[in-house]
């Protein structure tokens, strides 16, 4: 059996949780940073596909999840929290993306394929494709303002939307929760490729510099 | 010379700095030039060309003779208008242009030498003889060239920032604030950008009043209720320097420039965070208001370009907003009512004001009005025809002039002064308008061309659309904030306020003169029209006679505008006297094009932070920091790094790659294939859609069967390839190159879009799902056999192009037996989490197998010594499946993407290039890929070329080089000897069948 121990998030090398120890520890003495930065490790990530006016897959689908799968461009379905149940993200007219709690991807994703299958629809694991970081604070805006070209305003950008841009020179799923009140701003999911996320983890914590960044645990 | 008040400076607080390095003092509020002007210097910098010395002016953008190099080092910038520059304490610039010295400028024997160097010289005197063009042009450039550009790197942090509006208000002088308020009190998101340090733009120069009270007390009322606004954003010492489709905004801000060096690096931890020097903003603007302003137009005349001789409303903004006195005596110049204004000014500030000259017969009531009340004397119908000084102004001719605007004739009054204040009327700020294709026309009652039709939502407000006195600019501004809101689609009012109320004017028209011709002989060869690019009224008129008429082809033989101030000042000038030598009305001449920037804008903000580390993303997979900890050699595929190869201590690239060679043929070898494309397919119509990409048939494969298949574009030429395994009913997963993973998910999803939509198919990319490691060897199997639990692994179970599913290393995987090195091998795919795990396990484990990672260049050479092709390397966008020898993979029977062009008359003919392999006569030879083969080498080119080899390596397993070649009817020279000739020397190789190793096969299936 696959332990723990054996997993390895993408950004597992770069010692953050330590980081985030020191930071707490800083917090807690009273210091204060514009932006606050995690990865969200391991979150269940199912992406799936089918016909949006095929009434038989989004009612199986809507079985499944609780929620019909969102139709309007850039929004999303479900639990925000992701304790209390799965989320979808409009990612095209025929896909969306599923996030779900850690380690509940493998069931939801069994359980996805089964009622949908015959309606010819995809569902396919892709957790480990992309990491998720997990951004807020004040400043949290202006650092994805540096990079991502789309209004970010926020109220054209409101929480429970997401879409899909480009962050520095990463392709990213952008999706907007509720403000953060212990970070004291707007709190944002960065889906970004396994390989990217490097790369974009040391470009935010450049964009972030200026405003001060804390390390958090996701 | 400073006023003894006034002035928006602050006395308090003295800065000193260096020009040319002569210390001077100056104020806070000051830029460089007015700090110049106050100290009294005249001479600030010699022209490009003929080195003549040459004053200040200007005071803002236009600027083309104070040109300096600010700082030195890392820091420095070059060709930064003084106008421009804020100054700030120990502030250090130097003149371009001068050597040695701005005084003692050797190459001002250039001036001497003008009437030989006309516009195009260079094209004419040093093309003969032509050898020793390289020669003359190191010197020439030396000679001519503006500032140095900095040697070293730059210190500072630049960065860049997306941001979306309803209203982006382009200027913050009368007419922008009042479109920012206007836009602004309705709730729109509004942004006003202006690139000097405070709103306020002419006000702040001028003594206009607005409600009876200085205008500088409005825009400040102004300014403090745009800030108070929530959705407005303010941005001061920012220059939008280009407007481009769908209303995108280049905007640069200037962030610490004004404190100076150093103020934008990176911070320390003791400092805390750093600072951003400059920024540059990209805007979408639903509604862009145009409130740029104007320039003043100088009149071009004999020694126009004399130190002293400036435009009127500059010369009047160093007396009114920073106290300076650009002169003692001035004459004002002028074809329009504007000068009066600011000859009262100058006599205000402390500047006699020894005449007026008005090129008009008849000036307006409210002018003369204006200069009576001064006691200033007015000359009416009279120009400046001629200037006498050098360096410093002395004194001016002033002759009548007739109706046709030339001199009348009679002696010339001579008046002295030290300044020459000249109006030769307005030009709009077109430039963004013109950006993004906006058309101008030409108004002839104003004589200046105003912003026309424009495909994008810009709309130009005040003296951008040629509102000049204040009363119009205002009123223009207000209306254009208000229906920029209104069309970006809020409806809201804002509160009413009251409208404020400036001095009405009533300004006669000015009279169309742009150049003054010199009764002299030769005169107009210093009747400057650019004064950066040292173009003048005779070089325009020779480009004319030498049969340049287009103005694109004149501004381009004489340069004209080409300088660093885009032509400012000049362009205009230059189509009138263009007009007026073709004969032609100025409307017919045309314009030549605005393009961005504005003003220059920094490499360093264009690039922002996408230097160093964050150039380009690097793309890292799962076992990475594996490879990077065992001291592997990477490389570059596409933007992923990817082990090259495993060096011990002391190893060469060489004795690696020999070592991982012979370990995967004769031991076992591992190596990361986590790169490779993966595409995960589902749907009841996928074996359709593989037939129609893939060109074999895809319709009998099995469930946990893979199969190879090559992909081509509708040419018929290879495109991809790879291997897609049936992992279930309606379940296919298939593999691309690493480099093509995009382009071939992009190229099924456009297939499947726009051309199959009925077929039920759905992709989605796992390349990053999955982490891949590859074993390969005679012990693979038993080192497999030993990690997993549950797998039958043997050649009956899982033989040669199978597929199962199990757990290896205990971790859930998926173990493929495909190959690239032709040895028993096994592909396990783990989830990307367990990447790393999966590896270190089958090192552990393998070590007694005599383990060994090898890299892509020991992948490289085991594939080609089995004649595998790799796509973009033995491909190249030209070579058939049936070149490569893969005839047998192209389906008869089925459609496929380029199935057609295969039988066209070129693809079908026998004679194409075919792979073979190439066997070098000397073993430890091997080719250069690339080289070209012949088949009758001669002592020197030209030999006809039969192909190329595209892939070589040294083979250790074979103990001697091989290559991979394309050449023409390939197959049917097999034994043939053929040439590669190489530098120095020719070497001789036979043409064999392209695989080298195993050429049964019989370790693949073992």
């Amino acid at each position: 059996m696959a332990e723990a121990y054996q997993q390895q998030s993408g950004l597992a090398h770069l010692g953050l949780a330590a980081r985030a120890v020191v930071d707490a520890d800083k917090f807690d003495h009273g210091a204060d940073w514009g932006v606050w930065l995690g990865e969200r490790a391991f979150q269940g990530q199912i992406n799936l596909r089918g016909d949006p006016g095929n009434k038989t897959f989004m009612d199986a689908v809507a079985g499944v999840l609780g929620v019909r799968l969102p139709t309007k461009p850039n929004t999303s379905a479900g639990a925000e929290n992701l304790r209390d149940g799965p989320r979808a993200m409009w990612l095209a007219p025929d896909e969306w993306l599923v996030v779900t709690e850690a380690g509940a991807e493998a069931g939801l994703a069994g359980t996805l394929a089964e009622a949908t299958a015959g309606c010819g629809g995809s569902v396919t694991d892709v957790s480990d494709a992309r990491t998720v970081i997990g951004l807020s604070g004040r400043q949290a805006r202006d650092v994805l303002m540096k990079g991502c070209p789309l209004d970010l305003h926020p109220a054209a950008f409101i929480p429970g939307q997401c879409a899909q841009s480009l962050l520095a020179r990463a392709t990213v799923i952008l999706y907007r929760g509720s403000d953060d009140a212990a970070a004291a701003g707007a709190s944002f999911d960065i889906h970004v490729a396994r390989s990217f996320v490097e790369y974009l983890w040391t470009w935010l914590e450049d964009a972030a510099g200026e405003y001060g960044v804390r390390i958090v645990e996701g | 010379m400073r006023s003894v008040g006034g002035g928006r400076i602050d006395r308090t607080r003295t800065l000193s700095f260096t020009f040319d390095g002569t210390g001077y003092q100056g104020f806070d509020g000051d830029t460089l030039a007015s700090a110049l002007v106050a100290n009294g210097v005249r001479l600030v910098g010699r022209s490009f060309k003929l080195h003549r010395p040459r004053g200040l002016f200007a005071a803002g953008a236009e600027e083309p003779s104070a040109i300096v190099q600010l700082e030195t080092g890392a820091h420095t910038l070059p060709n930064l208008r003084a106008t421009q520059v804020e100054l700030y304490d120990g502030l250090s610039a130097t003149s371009v242009n001068a050597w040695p010295s701005l005084t003692v400028d050797l190459w001002s024997i250039n001036s001497l030498l003008a009437p030989l160097l006309p516009a195009g010289f260079y094209y004419k005197t040093f093309m003969w003889p032509k050898s020793l063009w390289h020669a003359y042009e190191s010197v020439i450039r030396r000679a001519a060239g503006l500032g140095r550009a900095p040697e070293q790197p730059d210190p500072d942090i630049y960065d860049h920032r997306y941001v979306h509006c309803d209203v982006l208000v382009v200027g913050g002088g009368p007419a922008g604030l009042a479109a920012a308020l206007k836009a602004g009190r309705t709730g729109a998101r509004v942004i006003i950008v202006d690139e000097q340090n405070e709103l306020g733009g002419q006000l702040l120069g001028n003594r206009q009043h607005i409600d009876d009270a200085p205008g500088t007390d409005w825009a400040a009322a102004a300014a403090a209720e745009l800030a108070a606004l929530d959705e407005v954003q303010v941005l001061t010492r920012t220059t939008a320097f280009g407007h481009y489709e769908h209303n995108h905004v280049a905007l640069l801000e200037r962030c610490t420039d004004h404190l100076g060096p150093g103020a934008g690096g990176l911070g320390t931890e003791e400092s805390g965070a750093g600072g951003v020097r400059q920024r540059v903003w990209k805007v979408r603007a639903k509604q862009v208001v145009l409130a740029s302003g104007a320039h003043e137009r100088s009149i071009v005349f004999r020694n126009n370009d004399r130190p002293g001789v400036m435009l009127a409303s500059a010369a009047a903004a160093y007396v009114n907003r920073y106290a300076a006195r650009p002169g003692h005596r001035a004459v004002v110049f002028t074809n329009n009512d504007s000068a009066y204004a600011a000859a009262a000014d100058l006599a205000a500030g402390g500047v006699t004001v020894a005449a007026i000259v008005d090129a008009r017969p008849e000036p307006g009531p409210a002018a003369v009005e204006l200069a009576a009340a001064q006691g200033i004397e007015l000359l009416v119908g009279r120009a400046v025809v001629d200037v006498k000084g050098s360096r410093r102004l002395e004194a001016v001719n002033v002759v009548p002039l007739d109706e046709s605007g030339a001199p009348a004739g009679g002696t010339a009054r001579t008046i002295g002064c030290d300044l020459l204040a000249v109006s030769g009327g307005w030009n709009p700020c077109v430039h963004l308008h013109c950006h993004s294709g906006g058309k101008v026309t030409f108004d002839a009652e104003q004589a200046c061309f105003v912003p026309g039709e424009s495909k994008l939502a810009i709309r130009a407000a005040g003296g951008a659309a040629a509102k000049f006195d204040l009363a119009a600019c205002l009123d223009s501004g207000f209306a254009a904030g208000a229906a920029a809101a209104r069309n970006a689609g809020i409806t809201r009012r804002g509160h009413a306020r009251k409208t404020p109320v400036a001095q009405p004017e009533t300004p006669a028209p000015p009279r169309q003169l742009f150049y003054v011709p010199s009764p002299k002989r030769g005169g107009d060869t210093k009747a400057f029209v650019d004064l950066q690019h040292d173009v003048t009224a005779a070089d325009i008129a020779l480009a004319v006679r030498e049969g340049y008429e287009s103005v694109e082809h004149v501004k381009r033989y004489t340069t004209l505008g080409m300088a660093t101030d885009q032509g400012k000042t000049s362009n205009v000038a230059g189509l009138a006297i263009l007009s007026e030598v073709l004969e032609r009305p100025i409307p017919e001449v045309g314009t030549t094009t605005f393009r961005p920037p504005y003003t220059a804008v920094t490499y360093g903000a264009l690039a922002g932070r996408h230097v160093g580390e964050f150039a380009d993303p690097v793309r890292k997979a799962a076992m990475h920091h594996w490879h990077e900890a065992a001291g592997a050699v990477f490389e570059d595929v596409g933007q992923w790094k990817r082990p090259w190869y495993y060096p011990r201590d002391g190893e060469s690239m060489k004795q690696a790659v020999d070592r991982e060679c012979l370990a995967a043929r004769n031991a076992v070898g591992l190596v990361d294939a986590s790169t490779l494309g993966k595409i995960d397919i589902q749907g009841r119509d996928t074996a359709t859609l593989l037939n129609r990409i893939y060109t074999n048939a895809w319709d009998s494969l099995a469930i946990g069967r893979s199969r190879y298949g090559l992909m081509c574009t509708e040419d018929g030429m290879i495109f991809d390839d790879g291997v897609t395994t049936r992992l279930g009913e309606h379940h296919y997963l298939m593999t691309t190159t690493s480099g093509g993973a995009a382009r071939v998910m992009a190229w099924l999803e456009e297939w499947l879009q726009t051309e199959w939509p009925e077929l039920d198919v759905r992709l989605t990319s796992v390349t990053e799902q999955w982490a891949s490691a590859g074993l390969c060897g005679p012990n693979a199997r038993r080192l497999m056999d030993e990690v997993s639990e549950d797998l039958l692994l043997d050649a009956e179970a899982l033989p040669f192009m199978a597929m199962a599913e199990g757990r290896v290393a205990g971790l859930p995987a998926r173990v493929f037996r495909i190959s690239f090195s032709g040895e028993v091998s096994f592909e396990v795919n783990v989830a990307a989490r367990y990447g790393t795990a999966l590896w270190t396990a089958l090192m552990t484990a393998g070590e007694k197998y005599g383990i060994t990672p090898y890299g892509t260049e020991a992948m490289h050479i085991l594939r080609a010594e089995k004649g595998y092709i790799i796509a973009g390397q033995e491909t190249d966008g030209s070579v058939t499946p049936i070149d490569l020898g893969f005839g047998r993979m192209v389906s008869k029977k089925k459609d496929f993407i380029g199935k057609r062009s295969l039988s066209r008359a070129d693809t079908a003919r026998e004679n194409r290039k075919q792979l073979v392999g190439l066997l070098t006569e000397d073993e430890t030879e091997v080719l250069p890929e690339g080289a070209q083969i012949v088949a009758e080498p001669r002592p020197m080119p030209p030999m006809e070329m039969i192909g190329h080899v595209t892939s070589s390596y040294y083979s250790a397993n074979l103990g001697r080089s091989i290559a991979l070649a394309l050449i023409r009817s390939g197959q049917s020279r097999i034994g043939e000897a053929v040439f590669a000739p190489l530098p120095g020397k020719r070497v001789m190789a036979r043409i064999v069948e392209p695989v080298f190793f195993d050429p049964e096969g019989q370790r693949l299936h073992g």
